[in-house]
């Protein structure tokens, strides 16, 4: 694939992520097939070898995330993607990837769960992803892609976050993002001014040595180690967060959404001005760390909010934590691979425009 | 006139998902006439993989559990501790079994659980659009080894029934195909045995059935039977690995 | 400008290089696209099915629920996705293996023998570039040189001779078209 800036290209989501990932520099990838990201792991296939990198496919997605682990503590760039049930067999070693305080990106294409599930597409891994679905206190930084286009760029931004605060990022799509296909342009470069991983396991050469380790068996140094990861998530929850607002300023009801619901959603958004309904939309692009400040803002001057997600109603909850009290929090969602339709959520919307909640809300 | 050929009481009749030309089908065939020989239809408890035979239960009218992806051998653990007078047995992919699961597999036939294992390569992940599997031919291509499978890289077809018939816990191990009537009938013999085995209280068994994948191998179904005949086999030799009776 | 297609056949049929290259050919020409192909587990003997959705202004849902035009190669296809034409929609049908339809009137119905015509050509393959040929006849979508050179693209090698048998096929689609408009 030749990189001309500005060409455009036809390519899956999985394909530009994987493409993106080679071009950010990532040269160690480990994968385990599973539907429906396995075209980032073909992709990796042949493309590793073309620049020098590391292609295995792993026995399991518990070893893959263990090779990673061991790719980042030797200082690579390095990645690995599943989706949900490969995701959760990770979850031991993104615990352990960021009890380690290491780098790498995690890219999962959420199919439908519980269990087996199905392969459709799905965002019923939220909690997992934004509350750490391992053990212990800890946060992954999770970046929400709603395009062929945003899927790429975002793969840049994940690499350099993750360096920048030596912590595990984790690119949370589905299967409809990974599956379709848009024009796409990579113009993104690796940051350069990242800091020098001088904790990278080398070889003692001329420096002290340096450990990876997430253990902690002297009584009070753990307590120590979570007190300064905790101060490096407060960082980044001022630093890092990122969404889109559109049309929220005289809107009635504001919808969040990510992802491919958020494309789902913005559609409802032109159809809704058609029929004079004031609606507006807040995007979350980072989930964590999750735009509370923005959503609190402008559930002091809406109507409502309307969550709408592939899921039985997972963000949610950050959402009404973040608005805390200050106007209704609504929700619409389909589960087990079912896609909200443009016209399901406006007629949601419609049903809660004739409600004159913020009235009754305040009086009560 | 009595017909002397006719579908096996425990297998379903339905249209198959199975693609053209696929083994699991003549598979799923022989576990059916067994465990009508046998008569053991009402205690047979059959694990499906997560692979292309995940739907395994569609066709095998018997009490079946699904397991996570290589997975099986501990849930058939956990049943037939509970139930040891029932017929366990997991079926199983080469992914399934020889990748993700491999330490469970071990494991069970180390602690030489009474259950029966019938391991099917085709020597791809069929399921997933045709990866390399472990049981993958050197210099074989697939969607993950573009150019032919290079052991520097990828390393080496592993040899489950080789591995495992060194296993002290193991009883009756052997490695069948599916390319010919005799061939079929070998391999029916094979798994027969296998549940003997169990029935027996001998403890573990496992009968690899080499088998095709068409599709992945970009082959037609008449050249892929031939494959396993005139290149799998090379690698993959059929055969009895261990066996209590000759072993005793 | 806002046109959503689906495109259907048997695994095999086509359809997803044609819906391929269409978005590439209306890519290069400026327009947004989003191309959705199924996928699935069964691997052969089902219908695979693509959403192709071409616009001027920016795609947002990338589902389609009402299409503007339906491209069918087969019966199962055809059966599968009646239910998405919405009022004054275009059908194109394989009129070689589909034979009776039963659409609202509004429908425009066209009636290729996709299959008949590939084979007259030598190549039973190049149904999809007969369709193509016809749809592109009816709705001025893509222009066909910018679609031919994608499509050289895609025979390369080994495949390059190909390219005239698939290129003769999409001109008997456009003339189908345009000889029974006559
Ligand atoms: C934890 C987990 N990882 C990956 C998958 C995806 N997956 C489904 S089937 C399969 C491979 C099956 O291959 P094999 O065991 O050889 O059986 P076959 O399909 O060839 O019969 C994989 C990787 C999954 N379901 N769960």
């Amino acid at each position: 694939m030749s990189t001309n800036k500005d060409q455009k290209f036809l390519l899956t989501g999985n394909e530009a992520s994987a493409e993106a990932a080679i071009l950010a520099g990532c040269r160690y990838y480990y994968g385990y097939p599973i539907t429906p990201q396995n075209e980032i792991m073909t992709h990796m296939s042949i493309r590793m070898p073309q620049v020098g990198g590391t292609f295995i496919q792993v026995e399991s997605e518990l070893a893959a995330i263990y090779m990673v682990y061991g790719s980042a503590a030797a200082g690579g760039r390095t990645m690995t993607s599943s989706s949900s049930p490969g995701i959760s067999l990770k979850q031991e070693g993104i615990s352990y990837l960021a009890g380690s305080e290491l780098p790498c990106v995690i890219i999962n294409m959420q199919r439908g769960g519980p269990g087996l599930g199905d392969i459709s597409p799905a965002q019923s891994d939220y909690f997992q992803a934004v509350k750490g679905g391992g053990h212990g206190d800890y946060h992954t930084i999770v970046l929400a892609p709603s395009s062929v286009q945003e899927a790429a760029d975002l793969v840049f931004d994940a690499f350099d976050l993750a360096d920048c605060y030596t912590n595990p990022v984790m690119i949370l799509g589905d299967a409809q993002l990974g599956q379709m296909m848009e024009p796409v342009i990579f113009d993104k470069k690796q940051k350069t001014d990242l800091s020098a991983k001088t904790w990278a396991l080398t070889g003692a050469r001329g420096r002290k040595r340096n450990i990876v380790k997430s253990f902690y068996p002297v009584k009070g140094e753990l307590e120590v180690f979570n007190t300064k990861l905790q101060k490096k998530y407060r960082e980044v929850e001022a630093e890092e967060v990122r969404y889109e607002e559109i049309d929220t300023q005289n809107a009635d009801i504001v919808i969040v959404a990510y992802g491919t619901s958020a494309r789902i959603c913005r559609e409802v958004l032109r159809d809704a001005k058609k029929k004079n309904l004031k609606i507006g939309m807040i995007r979350p692009i980072t989930l964590w760390p999750f735009p509370s400040v923005i959503i609190g803002r402008v559930a002091e001057r809406v109507q409502s909010m309307l969550t709408v997600e592939m899921s039985a109603g997972q963000m949610i909850e950050d959402v009404r934590l973040s608005v805390n009290g200050k106007c209704p929090v609504h929700f619409y969602g389909r589960t087990g691979g079912g896609i909200p339709s443009p016209k399901e959520i406006l007629n949601k919307i419609i049903e809660l425009s004739t409600i004159k909640e913020k009235v009754t809300c305040a009086t009560s | 006139m009595e017909p002397t050929y006719k579908k096996p009481e425990t297998l379903i009749d339905t249209p198959t998902h199975y693609c053209p030309g696929c083994g699991h089908g003549i598979v799923h065939r022989l576990i059916a006439e067994i465990i009508d020989e046998l008569d053991i239809k009402e205690k047979t408890i059959g694990l499906a993989p997560v692979g292309c035979a995940v739907l395994a239960y569609n066709y095998l009218d018997i009490d079946m559990c699904e397991a996570a992806h290589g997975r099986p051998p501990a849930v058939a653990t956990g049943i037939k501790r509970v139930h040891p007078d029932n017929v366990v047995f997991s079926y199983q992919g080469d992914g399934d079994l020889a990748a993700i699961g491999t330490a469970e597999i071990i494991h069970t036939a180390n602690r030489g659980e009474n259950i029966t294992v019938i391991f099917v390569n085709n020597a791809v992940y069929g399921m997933t659009n045709g990866q390399m599997a472990p049981t993958t031919l050197l210099n074989q291509r697939t969607l993950t080894t573009p150019q032919g499978r290079d052991p520097i890289a990828d390393g080496y077809p592993l040899r489950m029934c080789e591995i495992l018939s060194i296993i002290d816990g193991s009883r009756f191990i052997a490695r069948t195909s599916i390319t010919s009537p005799k061939n079929i009938n070998k391999a029916k013999e094979m798994i027969k045995k296998g549940f003997q085995t169990q029935i027996e209280k001998r403890g573990f068994s496992l009968i690899e059935v080499l088998s095709t994948c068409p599709v992945y191998w970009h082959m037609t179904p008449c050249e892929s039977m031939k494959y396993i005949d005139d290149q799998m086999t090379k690698t993959f030799p059929l055969g009895i690995f261990k066996d209590w009776e000759i072993d005793n | 400008m806002t046109e959503k297609v689906i495109l259907a056949g048997l695994g095999g049929q086509g359809m997803m290089l044609l819906g391929r290259l269409i978005a590439q050919a209306v890519m290069l020409e400026e327009k947004n696209v989003t191309f959705f192909p199924s996928y699935g587990t069964e691997v052969r003997g089902g219908t695979a099915y693509y959403h192709l959705i071409v616009s001027n202004e920016e795609i947002f849902s990338p589902v389609i629920e009402e299409a503007d035009t339906l491209i069918m190669m087969n019966l199962p296809s055809y059966l599968k996705f009646k239910g998405f034409l919405k009022p004054n929609s275009s059908l194109f049908l394989n009129s070689s293996m589909i034979d009776k339809v039963d659409v609202p009137e509004s429908v425009n119905i066209f009636r290729i023998p996709a299959t008949e015509i590939a084979n007259d050509l030598g190549n039973v393959v190049a149904s999809n570039m007969v369709m193509l040929g016809a749809y592109n006849a009816v709705k001025n979508l893509i222009s066909i040189p910018t679609f031919l050179s994608c499509l050289q693209n895609v025979l390369q090698g080994k495949k390059a001779p190909f390219f005239r048998v698939n290129k003769l096929a999409v001109e008997r689609g456009i003339d189908f078209v345009n000889l029974s408009k006559k």
